[in-house]
């Protein structure tokens, strides 16, 4: 805003007109007349019980849902963050055989739809009907039924963290492959070895290029975790299904189940402000930082 | 800082020191090329100990490879480069050629400091805990005793005020300095320095060179790449000039400086301190 008055060349403040912007005036009118239209369709329809949207939002199963939607998301992202870094350094590795398997890995995850991944993992005990881990050549060793295993929840939470890390590998790759090639030097003549010099020096540098995708990843997941209703997960979308199943409240229930996935969204992009500030891809805010990845990773000097 | 029981060496200009008995560097057609680029032509070359070697060259003549393949950075393709009294890269056992694994190459470098032309220093690690990061991850120093040590290091350089900053918050000069101080918190028998003055601003050069003529004058064995002729002459016990991935001449700084016995280093000479001159009237 512009306080000083405009003057002349003698320095006598001329008045100024004001500029009437017709054309944004009539903008607006046309896009608020058709946005509050869209709203009253909606709000005033007869068909909407209101009041239901209203006894649902804090009934109980729905909040159990929403509490099982964090919980896979929040284990899903775990999962596929680590097993994201894992698969980005066999990519990166010289070992053919490792490369290979992280490259089929990452097609494979993302060339097939995360809803049949859902599905496959959910019923894993058509292929085996046992999971039996134990030590080669003894009898010593556990045994679980399949079925009792693979719940909703944990192939919900395999499907998605397997399908996430396969998109964050390529994350962790790129970062990896963004720190200057001076750094990796100066550590080798340090004298690290290679697998010290990725934990101690490389990693730490790739976080600030890595860290805020995860934040969108993670908002991402929330909705994705939607999915989880197929196999029946206990989520926010199966425990909605299930109640509009039952009394045919169709609308009403999905209003709900909106209406909290925004709810999730809004706090998880508040989240992933405060983490791109701290983060940011400005280098300069990072290494002034002693923050999160400070505290987690190893340092130097506490 | 002269070459110990060595009498004739000052008036022998091409021919090698190769009477010095155990050289903490000694190359003898030493091979080296990127694909179908020969790089390294046979490089012959010698650092006894206590002595500062300074090595210079037209860009692309090699001088930066050789001192690349010194600390093994990159491989020595033919001919033999024998550093601290190990074949740099590879171990002959049986009469068979075993090349090193990662973690010999590792324990192989601790012994020699690398100071960069452009300065690498760990960009998520303040000053001092680049200088501590060595001793701790690598020599497996205790935190605290690395700091206090990384502190006195960094005292030596005149940097224990900054401390606490972080690389982009010094200046070129002053990066140099903490670069070298993270290579000497190693207590390297050998430092190795690959063009250390190349990328800073003029005025900030001869803070980098005083630290170290300092450690010239403790008696550090020392590798200088440099452009810096006025420091070669100074300080340098030898000076060795590079080009077309050979060595050409060799010898004290002062003689080969006043009277190149060669035609190219003539011509390399004159080009460089010709603009030298011109710019100090």
């Amino acid at each position: 805003m512009r306080t000083e008055p405009i003057t002349d060349a003698s320095g006598r403040p001329i008045p100024v007109a004001r500029t009437w912007h017709w054309g944004r005036w009539l903008a607006a009118a046309v896009a608020l007349a058709v946005a509050a239209r869209l709203a009253y369709l909606i709000v005033a329809n007869p068909n909407l019980d209101w009041g239901k949207v209203a006894g649902y939002l804090f009934n109980e199963r729905i909040l159990s849902g929403v509490w099982v939607t964090i919980e896979i998301s929040v284990l899903a992202t775990a999962l596929g963050l680590v097993l994201g870094v894992l698969v980005a350094i066999m990519r990166l590795a010289h070992n053919p055989v490792l490369s290979g398997l992280a490259t089929f890995y990452i097609w494979f995850f993302r060339g097939t739809p995360v809803l049949v991944q859902l599905i496959f993992w959910y019923n894993l005990a058509f292929l085996f009907p046992e999971l039996v881990l134990k030590i080669p050549f003894t009898m010593i060793g556990l045994k679980w039924d399949t079925n009792q295993v693979m719940t909703g929840f944990t192939s919900a939470m395999l499907g998605l963290g397997l399908n996430l890390a396969a998109y964050f590998a390529e994350t962790v790759r790129a970062g990896i492959q963004a720190v200057d090639r001076g750094q990796t030097e100066a550590a080798y003549a340090l004298g690290m070895t290679p697998a010290k010099r990725m934990r101690v020096i490389v990693l730490p540098q790739a976080l600030r290029i890595i860290i805020p995708p995860t934040g969108n990843e993670f908002i991402s997941m929330l909705k994705t975790t939607s999915l989880v209703y197929v196999v029946a997960g206990h989520d926010l979308m199966t425990n909605a299904s299930q109640i509009y199943k039952a009394n045919n409240l169709i609308m009403e229930l999905l209003i709900v189940a909106s209406l909290w996935y925004m709810l999730m969204t809004a706090v998880a992009t508040f989240l992933q402000g405060r983490l791109e500030r701290r983060f940011g891809s400005d280098a300069v805010r990072l290494v002034r930082g002693g923050g999160l990845a400070a505290r987690i990773l190893p340092k130097v000097a506490a | 800082m002269k070459p110990a029981a060595n009498p004739g060496a000052d008036a022998v200009v091409d021919p090698v020191v190769d009477s010095v008995p155990d050289p903490v560097v000694r190359a003898s057609g030493v091979r080296m090329s990127y694909g179908d680029v020969q790089v390294l032509n046979g490089v012959d070359f010698t650092v006894a100990s206590g002595e500062v070697s300074c090595v210079i060259g037209p860009s692309g003549s090699g001088k930066s490879t050789f001192l690349r393949c010194l600390n093994g950075l990159e491989p020595v393709l033919g001919g033999s480069l024998r550093v601290l009294g190990e074949e740099v890269g590879h171990t002959l056992r049986d009469g068979r050629y075993h090349p090193w694994t990662p973690k010999e190459f590792a324990s192989f470098r601790r012994n020699i400091g690398m100071v960069f032309q452009r300065f690498n220093l760990f960009a998520h690690q303040n000053a001092l805990e680049n200088v501590a990061c060595g001793p701790v991850h690598v020599l497996g120093t205790p935190t605290d005793r690395a700091r206090v040590l990384a502190m006195e290091h960094l005292e030596r350089v005149g940097l224990a005020d900054h401390a606490h900053k972080r690389p982009h918050q010094l200046s070129g000069g002053q990066q140099q300095r903490v670069a070298i101080a993270r290579a000497l918190a190693m207590n390297p028998a050998l430092m190795l320095f690959d063009e250390p003055t190349s990328a800073l601003d003029p005025e900030l050069v001869d803070e980098v060179l005083e630290v170290m003529k300092g450690l010239a004058a403790e008696g550090m064995t020392m590798v200088v790449v440099t452009h810096e002729i006025a420091f070669a002459r100074e300080v340098g016990d030898w000076l060795t000039f590079f080009a077309d991935g050979v060595v050409v001449e060799r010898g004290r700084p002062g003689e080969l400086l006043a009277a190149p016995a060669h035609e190219r280093t003539r011509a390399f000479l004159s080009s460089v301190l010709g603009s030298k001159e011109r710019q100090e009237p």
